[in-house]
């Protein structure tokens, strides 16, 4: 019977036609295991060690800018009237933005079923926590008084006062916190089945009781996968609505109010746009290097990096379009102050920013039009780094272009960082990477058993699943 | 091995997908109860090899959204209605589509956790000790082999009819593993 499926003549496109495979190099099932587990075993390669002190330092860079902020005040930022809000929601924003795209890959490509995702959704996973820890700092620490922070949550308090849920800023509460625990649980399913192959290569006792502890006695029985394959469907499917809500939560900060530049409709969509837009950047500046460092060539192979430059160039366009639109909306709505904030942001003193802001978002990601620019690593890795330039200096515009002219002249200002801010910035850098390089040495950064399931060999009815499937 | 052990089952070993889904429809069709295939990662049409039913994980997700959502909108009339009125900017007290959001994200966040936990509570895991994982051989369950096991407590079990069975399924290697 087996035999006889192999012996079926299937009429084999020509090679142009052929789908590059998502496994190069017809690698095997343990191949793959042993590949990504090879990260995590061993002595930490001397790179890791060199990006991981640097990364510590700014970290602790973090700590010391937060202790410093807590205890002095929140005018150690750059924040005075009439910009009271300045790097710290600039920053919040960007790096919610760059977790989008995180939940993009594995909640939206699965439910897509672009089985592509498999080998970096993992990857992207853990950016979206750490992106969304560190984004969780500044509106955390802008409210001056720290530790009256837990008055946002709905705890009974002495005051007998609950949060004012008619505010968008309490709908934000709910949505970041949302968005953080439903992105750890998703990356934790996704993880329970690698954390048992890590149990059962474990070398030493101490390993092997962690990862048994946190792979829950998983067996890899089908009766399991079943009930498990379900829960990770509807977490996807929890987890679409929840990303297209967060950004469009976030954009309502701003759009629920009155000012000129703020106060538009077009806002939670090019939030949206816009996030993805940048977590695609930052996925690229993470995994190309990654790819080589690790050896993962054949995982994430060049195929993956083009379709990612080709989201990235989808978004960037939308994002374009919102620009265009914001300009065009300005001019004819006929509002004397929404045309004056649109001329203010393209030629008052910010227009730098504005500027900067509109090539690296707009003209930038254009050139992903082209095959060549996509194939070729450098320019790919150095566009990706512009991407969320472009998209920093976008909040940048929104936030602070907007504050510095309100509606009375007498009001106006110039606003500037302190070192205070640049420092805390620059610590968010360390925690991110910190993090991040903690994760790729001690958990799977490559979801193994999804990148077996798309193995041509894992489809029973595929004539290399039976024998002669995969070198060793 | 100690033969004074209890046995739990018998554990087939299969080299490859194709192999692992046949030997899963031929048991299905002797009609055993007790027994399960283990496998690194989901083989696709296993479930109907198995004759296994859709998974139920999805209404606990269902309830837990519902309560989610419920959860927020009373939560929300009540504190800002009832416990504490607070007039803001003349807007009413309570109304759907201020809550809206908060509760939208709770129903995602109390539909996630029941997709976990109810997927959990299916597995019966969390676990601290399965029989196989003491095997040395069932290791590679998580690697890259595929196995068949049929539980000793199985009514249809017998010693040397189902090894008989599994052997003609086409299985590499069949052992007998203890509680």
């Amino acid at each position: 019977m087996a035999e006889a499926v192999t012996q079926i003549k299937v009429p084999v496109p020509p090679p142009e036609l052929q789908r590059v495979p998502l496994v190069q190099n017809n690698r095997s099932f343990g191949w793959i295991s042993d590949r990504v587990s090879a990260i995590t075993e061993g002595k930490a390669p001397k790179w890791w060690w060199a990006a991981f002190i640097p990364s510590f330092g700014f970290m602790c860079l973090l700590g010391a800018m937060l202790i410093y902020q807590i205890t002095t005040g929140v005018a150690v930022w750059g924040n005075h009237h009439p910009t009271m809000w300045g790097w710290d929601i600039i920053n919040f924003v960007w790096w919610i933005g760059i977790g989008h795209a995180g939940t993009l890959i594995s909640a939206i490509l699965f439910l897509l079923r672009q089985r592509w995702r498999t080998a970096v959704n993992r990857a992207a996973e853990a950016m979206t926590i750490f992106a969304v820890m560190c984004a969780g700092i500044f509106p955390a620490m802008h409210v001056g008084r720290v530790w009256f922070d837990w008055w946002l949550f709905p705890i009974p308090t002495s005051n007998a006062l609950w949060p004012q849920f008619r505010s968008p800023l309490m709908w934000d509460v709910f949505a970041v916190s949302t968005y953080f625990t439903v992105s750890v649980l998703f990356w934790y399913t996704g993880l329970v089945p690698d954390l048992a192959t890590m149990r059962d290569r474990a070398k030493t006792k101490i390993k092997q009781f962690i990862y048994g502890l946190f792979a829950l006695g998983w067996t890899g029985s089908n009766r399991n996968w079943s009930n498990y394959e379900k829960a990770y469907l509807i977490l996807a499917g929890l987890s679409t609505p929840l990303v297209l809500s967060v950004h469009s939560i976030v954009s309502l900060d701003f759009a629920v109010s009155q000012l000129p530049g703020w106060h538009t409709t077009i806002f939670p969509p090019y939030f949206v746009a816009g996030a993805i837009f940048s977590g695609f950047g930052m996925v690229l500046t993470l995994l190309i290097p990654l790819r080589s460092m690790c050896k993962l060539e054949d995982i994430i192979t060049m195929r993956h990096i083009d379709v990612m430059c080709k989201v990235t160039l989808a978004t960037g366009s939308i994002v374009g379009y919102a620009y265009i639109m914001e300009l065009f909306i300005a001019w004819y709505s006929g509002s004397l102050f929404e045309r004056f904030a649109f001329i203010n942001r393209a030629m008052g003193p910010y227009w730098w920013g504005y500027w900067l802001m509109f090539c690296c978002n707009v003209f930038v990601p254009q050139l992903f039009w082209f095959k060549k620019i996509r194939n070729h690593l450098a320019i790919v890795f150095i566009l990706s780094i512009l991407v969320n330039v472009g998209m920093w200096f976008e909040r940048f515009v929104i936030v602070v272009i907007s504050l510095h002219r309100e509606f009375l002249p007498s009001n106006w200002g110039y606003f500037a960082p302190t070192w205070v801010d640049i420092c805390t910035f620059l610590g968010t850098f360390g925690l991110f990477f910190t993090m991040f390089l903690l994760f790729m040495r001690f958990l799977p950064m490559i979801a193994v058993s999804e990148v077996k399931g798309v193995t041509p060999q894992a489809d029973p009815h595929h004539p290399l699943a039976k024998g002669n499937g995969g070198n060793h | 091995m100690d033969t004074s052990a209890k046995p739990f089952g018998l554990l087939a070993e299969f080299d490859n997908t194709t192999d692992v889904l046949h030997a899963a429809e031929k048991v299905r069709d002797a009609g055993f109860r007790k027994w399960d295939v283990y496998m690194p990662f989901p083989i696709h049409g296993m479930d109907r090899a198995m004759g296994l039913k859709n998974s139920k994980v999805g209404w606990f997700a269902f309830l837990g959204g519902l309560t989610g959502y419920a959860t927020g909108m009373v939560m929300i009339w009540w504190m800002n209605a009832i416990d504490y009125p607070i007039l803001i900017g003349g807007k009413p007290m309570f109304s759907p589509y201020g809550a809206f959001p908060p509760s939208y994200e709770l129903t995602i966040l109390f539909g996630a956790f029941g997709s976990l936990f109810g997927m959990l509570f299916l597995n019966r895991l969390p676990r601290l000790h399965h029989p196989l994982l003491k095997h040395k051989r069932f290791a590679l369950a998580t690697h890259d082999k595929f196995f068949v096991v049929i539980e000793t407590a199985d009514p249809k079990y017998s010693e040397t009819e189902t090894r008989k069975l599994l052997e003609a399924a086409g299985s590499t290697r069949i052992e007998m593993v203890v509680e």
